[in-house]
């Protein structure tokens, strides 16, 4: 569904800070991220970053609904994406938000447009479904892609990176 | 709070855990007290709305006026 799986991590028993792919072959030509994350802390978003790039390079528009009410955000010119929904540390036991991250053309030469979808799971009022659109304001390939901040994943946390290649008149090809 | 974190090299396949650097691990507690303080300020915000939504409700449905901002809510 999502192409070939490039790489994997699942959070060990010591948790994590934050995880992060690095060496990104461009031979894809685009990139989907699978997160199913919980924190261990009070944190209801994760970020995602590019290439170690910080300052004012993500700008990103959500549609967001929380359970109690319906929002829009923009974070613009901020140092990495915000809004990927994770579970925290209160949420119902065990249970882990789910996150697809889609980057076309990464390895272009243009800034690189993003979306995510994801939610959150919770037996209770609080949960999240948000879409997210946004641009990493930046024209180098993105070789290395870094989730979290602040954060800390909870055990059994995993990200998967899958590569879709384009095939010969335009059909996508795993 | 996880002292490390995971770098997976795609090239390779080699997954390490690095110890964070104490500059990392302060920037770490710095954002962890930014995201408690804005978590704190959405649930302030998020209670204020759902007060104007009550209240512009009950108005309603008693006839009386909505402040601006109560009217503003419900039909933008």
């Amino acid at each position: 569904m999502f192409g070939t799986l490039i790489s994997s991590v699942t959070v060990g028993a010591g948790g994590a800070a934050s995880i992060t792919f690095s060496s990104i072959p461009a031979t894809y030509t685009d990139l989907t991220l699978v997160l199913s994350l919980r924190d261990t802390t009070t944190w209801a978003f994760t970020q995602i970053s590019f290439n170690g790039v910080g300052g004012s390079s993500y700008t990103v528009r959500t549609l967001e609904g929380s359970g109690a009410a319906v929002t829009s955000r923009t974070s613009a010119s901020t140092s990495a994406f915000d809004y990927p929904p994770i579970d925290k540390s209160s949420y119902t036991a065990n249970t882990f938000s789910n996150v697809v991250v889609t980057i076309p053309n990464y390895a272009g030469s243009t800034n690189k447009t993003v979306s995510f979808d994801g939610v959150s799971e919770n037996n209770a009022t609080e949960a999240y479904a948000i879409l997210g659109a946004g641009l990493f304001a930046n024209t180098s390939a993105i070789s290395s892609i870094s989730i979290g901040h602040g954060s800390t994943f909870a055990q059994y946390s995993t990200a998967y990176l899958y590569g879709t290649l384009k095939g010969s008149g335009g059909a996508t090809v795993a | 709070m996880a002292l490390t974190k995971i770098v997976v090299n795609c090239e390779t396949g080699v997954t390490e855990e690095i110890a964070l650097t104490p500059a990392e691990i302060a920037e770490l507690e710095a954002a962890q007290a930014q995201a408690q303080a804005d978590q704190a300020a959405r649930e302030t915000e998020a209670a204020r709305i759902q007060a104007l939504k009550d209240s512009a409700k009950a108005k309603l449905i008693a006839g009386q006026a909505l402040t601006a901002e109560e009217a503003a809510l419900l039909i933008g």
